[in-house]
């Protein structure tokens, strides 16, 4: 296995090489064109014999050449005869080696053009020129637990905190499309997220909160259109009107069959429920991001940041060839596309994700898809510490874990963040756990004076080597999925899905061979470990709900129901846009599962095979 | 003479999509020289049941992360009594707070297996505690 393993990682750095010098070129000349057809924003290269700005003098660089020689045969020599390396070999945590040390002559073809400056193509540095001394990052703490009520009562508890933006997390049988009394549902009903079956239950989730005000994120997939309705119609209520809503869905359903798995229908209906948001929001939800092309569930799921970048940025291309195949014009709806990145422990690696990640979108959206507005280029993100990283032993060291990883996301120029709380390998997390988690936002934005600088690390030869090395990695997975007939294709056939089970499983085979520790798992063990106050969601959710459900049930207008399912079904055997028959259903008071029994019918329940 | 394989099946109950962990174990079990089946996502407890009855399984894994393993469990080991089948040993693992472990011990499952268990514990486990149905 490691043998097979090693050859095809090495395989792949070189072909990703080969791509990478290919943006490079492209990277070059249209730059430099589309600079003079506007203001002068970036001095023109003067030099193109090196396809752009050559950034050192050559002297000095054949001089440290020279001198990093003698300095790797005598003084690295001597000191690893003294003392051995710890390790052979040191990799990134994506397989990326590590040199003994990276100089200016590793950067000596340096193309500044390819790292930019803040707020300018490629976006290597940021998509603001002013990053956090403009504004800081949104400080958007996920939550949703128990009744509508109850997670009502921490939304209101986490603004008062200083939290900015809310962000709703759904209970499963809302993800997959089930009612509270469906019998699927069986003791899952308020337990990984809020329960909600009808509009009903968005009143009372959204009371009090004024939505002209707050912008929300909703993480929700499968039946996301039918989320997306019921919050319009609540906005409704208040008197505000969609186009004035600002937020998020992630409505992203190619990353559900690669990685998060929540799903009613198969791939290709689903992803034409996701081009019918997209063009609806278009039209009608300026401020809105209808779709966040999320790398998290897939990095959660076992993938590499190489796979993750990768993976991710496939699904975003899948969605605009859809959206262009539809016949939209690319600066129409790409400004309003979101990313949502994981942010793992390998620091140097993450940060550098963040930044080959802006740099591979802007060359996609320009060179690809003939971009030409400049906001359709940048990638705007937000990211989540890793829960995968956290543990159930000696839960308190995951606050040290989730500080370094918010901090690397904050170096990569994140545009929101949400800080997992220490207690979330057990439970969701208690109101005290996730105010230490939002405080350690709060500590990186007003303590600690990272929020005074843009893009610090630019220029880092070991960020910049490594942002080249994941941006050339990913390029390689992109150019394989071209190949097979793209990402759906991909999907259909399950690939991006096996490279993250081989990942997961080899991640697993270095925890128990001790050759990767991970603190009190299996290094620094405690015997005796702290109980922690853990959130318990009661049973007696799940009656209320049901009850609530049933309630609806007799006092909707029943005709109206059927007739607006009708048409919800009649739209979905034909071409029609689904917003408009979904947000009719909702306002009757049609049910979420009802809805999404509209869609199992015509396109049939999706399943997965057993291959592990 | 050749032992009996044991014959395992990994089944991931309930609606969450994390299967990292099942797929992790199903792995490693037939690494372990086990015959592995794994159920795929979102099963329903007579879903998990009529495969390990059909598959005639020594042992039923449960994968549980939705924090709904206080009715999945006791569901599947319910069913597999009125099939008869109560000589199945059920074991599991997810998210599970100490505190529920005893509980579902005396509801009978046999072992359950929290995040930061290595496979190899597992494995081992199933060899000592698993036998091989006639």
């Amino acid at each position: 296995m490691p043998a097979k393993t090693s050859a095809k990682t090495l395989k792949t750095a070189k072909n990703g090489r080969k791509s990478a010098r290919t943006v490079a070129r492209r990277a070059a000349t249209p730059a430099k064109k589309a600079a003079s057809q506007r203001k002068p924003v970036t001095r023109p290269a003067k030099s193109s014999k090196t396809h752009g700005t050559r950034s050192f003098d050559p002297a000095a660089v054949r001089k440290l050449a020279k001198d990093l020689e003698r300095w790797a045969q005598e003084d690295l020599e001597r000191s690893k005869q003294k003392l051995p390396l710890r390790k052979e070999a040191f990799t990134t945590d994506s397989g990326i080696p590590i040199p003994d040390v990276l100089t200016l002559v590793d950067r000596r073809n340096e193309v500044q053009e390819r790292i930019g400056l803040p707020g300018q193509f490629p976006f290597t540095r940021g998509v603001q020129p002013t990053m956090y001394r403009g504004r800081l990052w949104t400080m958007r703490q996920f939550a949703g637990f128990g009744t509508p009520a109850d997670t009502n009562k921490r939304f209101k508890y986490l603004i008062s905190q200083g939290m900015t933006g809310l962000s709703t997390a759904f209970d499963m049988p809302a993800l997959m499309g089930y009612d509270a009394d469906h019998p699927m549902s069986r003791g899952e009903v308020g337990k990984e997220g809020v329960a909600v079956s009808s509009l009903k239950d968005f009143e009372i989730l959204f009371d009090g909160i004024p939505l002209d005000k707050v912008t929300t994120s909703m993480t929700i997939n499968a039946s996301a259109i039918i989320a997306l309705c019921m919050y319009i119609a609540v906005a409704e209520k208040q008197g505000v009107p969609m186009s004035k809503l600002g937020g998020t869905i992630q409505n992203d359903m190619l990353k559900e069959y690669i990685a998060q798995k929540e799903w009613i229908v198969p791939p290709r209906p689903a992803v034409r429920i996701v081009i019918d948001m997209i063009e609806f929001c278009t039209k009608h939800m300026p401020k809105w991001h209808p779709v966040s092309i999320s790398g998290y569930h897939i990095r959660e799921a076992g993938a590499t940041a190489v796979q993750e970048l990768a993976f991710t940025l496939a699904d975003g291309i899948g969605y605009v060839e859809e959206c262009v195949k539809r016949g939209m014009n690319v600066d129409d709806f790409a400004p309003r596309l979101s990313f949502f990145w994981d942010v793992h422990n390998d620091f140097f690696e993450e940060i550098a994700k963040f930044r080959a990640a802006r740099r591979i979108w802007a060359h996609v959206m320009r060179d690809r898809f003939g971009a030409r507005d400049p906001r359709s280029m940048q990638l705007r993100t937000h990211a989540q510490t890793a829960g995968v990283s956290l543990t159930a032993q000696q839960p308190y060291n995951n606050v040290v874990r989730t500080a370094i990883q918010a901090l690397a996301a904050v170096l990569g120029g994140t545009q929101s963040l949400h800080t997992n709380s220490l207690d979330e390998t057990y439970a969701l997390p208690t109101e005290e756990a996730v105010t230490i988690a939002l405080r350690t936002q709060q500590y990186l934005a007003y303590e600690s004076g990272v929020d005074r600088v843009v893009d610090p690390l630019a220029g880092s030869y070991y960020v910049e080597y490594l942002t080249d090395e994941t941006e050339k990695r990913a390029l390689e997975y992109i150019r394989r999925i071209d190949e097979m007939g793209g990402i759906i294709r991909a999907v259909e056939e399950g690939y991006p899905q096996k490279e993250i089970s081989e990942s997961a499983y080899r991640f697993q085979r270095e925890v128990e061979t001790g050759e990767r520790w991970i603190l009190g798992v299996n290094a620094f063990k405690n015997e005796e470990e702290t109980p922690i106050d853990l959130l318990k969601i009661d049973e007696k959710v799940a009656h209320e709900q049901i009850e609530r459900l049933q309630q609806v049930r007799r006092e909707r207008n029943q005709a109206a129901v059927d007739a607006a399912l009708a048409k919800v079904e009649a739209a979905c055997c034909g071409t029609d846009n689904l917003m408009p028959p979904v947000l009719e259903a909702v306002k009757a008071y049609a049910t979420l599962g009802e809805i999404s029994d509209v869609f199992r019918k015509v396109w049939g329940q999706y399943r997965e095979g057993g291959a592990f | 003479m050749a032992e009996k394989k044991l014959r395992i099946l990994v089944a991931k109950p309930g609606l969450d999509g994390h299967d990292r962990g099942a797929k992790v174990i199903a792995r490693a079990l037939r690494d372990a020289g086990m015959e592995v089946i794994y159920t795929g996502l979102h099963q329903t407890p007579e879903m998990i049941v009529s495969a390990a009855v059909q598959e005639d399984v020594d042992a039923v894994g449960l994968s549980i992360m939705s924090g709904a393993h206080m009715t999945l469990f006791p569901a599947v080991i319910d069913l597999l009594k009125k099939e008869n089948a109560g000589d199945i040993l059920v074991f599991g693992g997810g998210i599970i707070p100490n505190d529920d472990i005893p509980k579902l011990k005396e509801m009978g499952v046999a072992e359950i297996f929290t995040p930061g268990s290595s496979t190899q514990a597992i494995v081992e486990w199933i060899q000592k505690n698993v036998a091989a149905r006639a």
